[in-house]
């Protein structure tokens, strides 16, 4: 038993060695700038530079299309499946799954060749309409974590009977969604919401061969050019993936307290 | 008999109807699907088998065959190998530390919190990290040649280069592995244990003639998964080692940028063979999972 307790105490020991040199060499690269100590110039630096908050804003603005567009799109059909089509609800659900099945790039090939401006639906021949493919492309790509974090949500609330309940009450199909269905499952949302903007922020693949200027192709070209100055970003992109995740947590945390007041 | 068969018959058209707005309310989702992922997918599937001019052919496919693009494949192929039983092996340690190796509380939530982050935390910063540490000018570089006069790089190693894409893969392969067996650990009922332990058996008799036949399901199906997801991979390798590592995501990078295999349709070719080589492991791991969830009742 002792030597068990031993072993475990030195696999996590082994992980967190792992984990955290890693980090810590980011953040003591990050620092090193300045020859004659630690410093936070490359982060003076980074956040110096227009073009940070020039992709920052475009990526955080594409995350939040992805997010409202995605959401208008997984929550109204996990409700129809779960209440009038349960036959098609495996069919749905593999749907969801298969763009963890095929690559990004493979994905955003097919684009390039489907939506080019000499095609029937020209998306690429524009900055607007590329824009959208791109957002098009995010709301595909976080389709698997929306899709289950709603549908983990949903199963919680009894939609048949709330749904009743707001008919026999005289709303209509827009009320009943909006302010029936959707505010009962707001913790699935929100989780699928954070980890979508996890996602967003750094994708890379999609919004360079889109060449569209986000974040995840600023990184890139930051990385090729300069020495210190991608540690600091690295340090930067961590903290937003932690504070998504912390957010993720804290809306699940609140989903377990919310069915029981319902 | 009229007086029942007419009013099913009378019902008939409003349940047409009703049956129409089921599917109605799925159009969108589906349309969607269709355009933005299955249309998308299905074109350069069968662009694989046409010349540019429109012409069936296999040529493109026995193209796939020819050294340098069989390389990338074996190269993407050996990494996405590597850093799957690398993250499955120290995921499963992880996560049995956890489970079973009596551990206070903190440590499990602790590591299971790490994880999803870390798991998230892949792309081009990934790559920045590894550099920053086992770079040339890295943390551990620097510290392991001034104080143990080792010198990292003498040895052949290189961030840049296979085992370097192994070692910074399993960042976000060991928390993947972490978080999906941790509940498949959990599923281990106490009652096994003791009823093996009444029996006579040993610890090691218990884990091989009873804990791994019930997890090696899990186990392998995970490590699929994990080898999937290394397959696709393209930002980290991109940043890591620009294009200097030849593997298959990078290679596709650079036929869409300029068309360096100097015919399109070669681009589809390759592009099929990855979706073939990430449907297979995960059509593997369905299976896998179907059967690790018998023993989860």
């Amino acid at each position: 038993m002792n030597l068990q307790r031993f072993g475990a105490w030195g696999a996590i020991l082994v992980g967190a060695v792992y984990f955290l040199v890693p980090l810590i060499g980011t953040l003591e690269f990050s620092l090193r700038m300045r020859r004659d100590g630690y410093s936070l110039d490359a982060y003076r630096s980074v956040f110096s530079d227009s073009q940070f908050h020039q992709t920052f804003g475009y990526s955080m603005l594409m995350a939040l299309l992805t997010i409202v567009f995605g959401m208008l799109l997984v929550v109204p059909t996990a409700y129809w499946v779960r209440l009038r089509l349960p036959q098609m609800r495996q069919v749905v659900e593999f749907i969801t799954l298969l763009p963890l099945v095929i690559p990004a790039i493979v994905i955003v090939f097919g684009y390039l060749r489907m939506y080019n401006s000499s095609s029937i639906l020209p998306l690429t021949g524009s900055v607007t309409g590329t824009n959208i493919l791109l957002v098009l492309s995010y709301i595909t790509l976080s389709l698997p974590y929306m899709y289950r974090a709603v549908d983990t949500a949903m199963r919680a609330i009894d939609v048949r009977t709330l749904t009743e309940a707001a008919e026999s009450l005289g709303a209509g199909w827009g009320t009943i969604l909006f302010r029936c269905i959707f505010p009962n499952v707001m913790s699935g949302v929100l989780s699928g919401a954070f980890i979508t903007l996890a996602i967003v922020m750094g994708e890379f693949t999609m919004a360079a061969l889109l060449n569209r200027p986000a974040f995840g192709p600023y990184l890139q070209l930051v990385g090729a050019n300069k020495a210190y100055e991608p540690s600091a970003l690295a340090v930067i992109a961590f903290a937003i993936t932690w504070l998504s995740m912390g957010l993720l947590n804290l809306a699940t945390r609140f989903s377990k307290i919310a069915p029981a007041r319902a | 008999m009229s007086t029942v068969s007419t009013p099913i018959a009378a019902t008939n058209p409003a349940l047409d109807k009703d049956r129409m707005v089921d599917w109605l309310g799925i159009a969108p989702f589906m349309i969607f699907a269709v355009l933005f992922l299955i249309a998308p997918t299905l074109y350069l599937v069968v662009g694989a088998f046409f010349t540019p001019d429109g012409a069936l052919t296999f040529r493109n496919i026995a193209d796939l065959f020819t050294p340098g693009i069989l390389s990338a494949y074996w190269i993407s192929i050996r990494v996405s190998v590597a850093s799957a039983l690398g993250g499955a092996l120290i995921g499963f340690f992880l996560a049995w530390a956890v489970v079973l190796g009596g551990l206070p509380t903190w440590v499990r939530s602790g590591l299971l919190t790490f994880s999803g982050v870390a798991s998230n935390f892949a792309g081009v910063p990934l790559a920045f990290a590894f550099l920053a540490t086992l770079g040339r000018t890295g943390l551990v570089t620097v510290l392991l040649r001034d104080i143990f006069g080792f010198n990292l790089y003498g040895t052949g190693f290189n961030l840049l280069s296979f085992l370097g894409l192994t070692i910074t893969y399993m960042y976000f392969q060991i928390p993947l592995m972490v978080l999906i067996l941790t509940p498949a650990l959990d599923g281990m009922k106490k009652e096994w244990r003791e009823a093996a332990e009444v029996l006579g058996a040993s610890n090691r008799q218990y884990w091989t003639m009873v804990a791994l036949p019930i997890l090696w399901p899990s186990l392998l199906g995970t490590a699929l998964l994990l080898f999937a997801n290394a397959f696709g991979a393209i930002a980290t390798a991109f940043a890591l080692t620009g294009s200097s590592l030849n593997i298959v995501p990078i290679l596709l990078y650079a036929q869409i940028r300029g068309d360096v295999l100097h015919n399109a349709n070669l681009g589809y070719a390759i592009a099929l063979g990855m979706i073939v080589i990430t449907g297979v492991s995960n059509i593997l791991y369905l299976m896998l999972r179907m059967r690790a969830e018998r023993w989860q009742k």
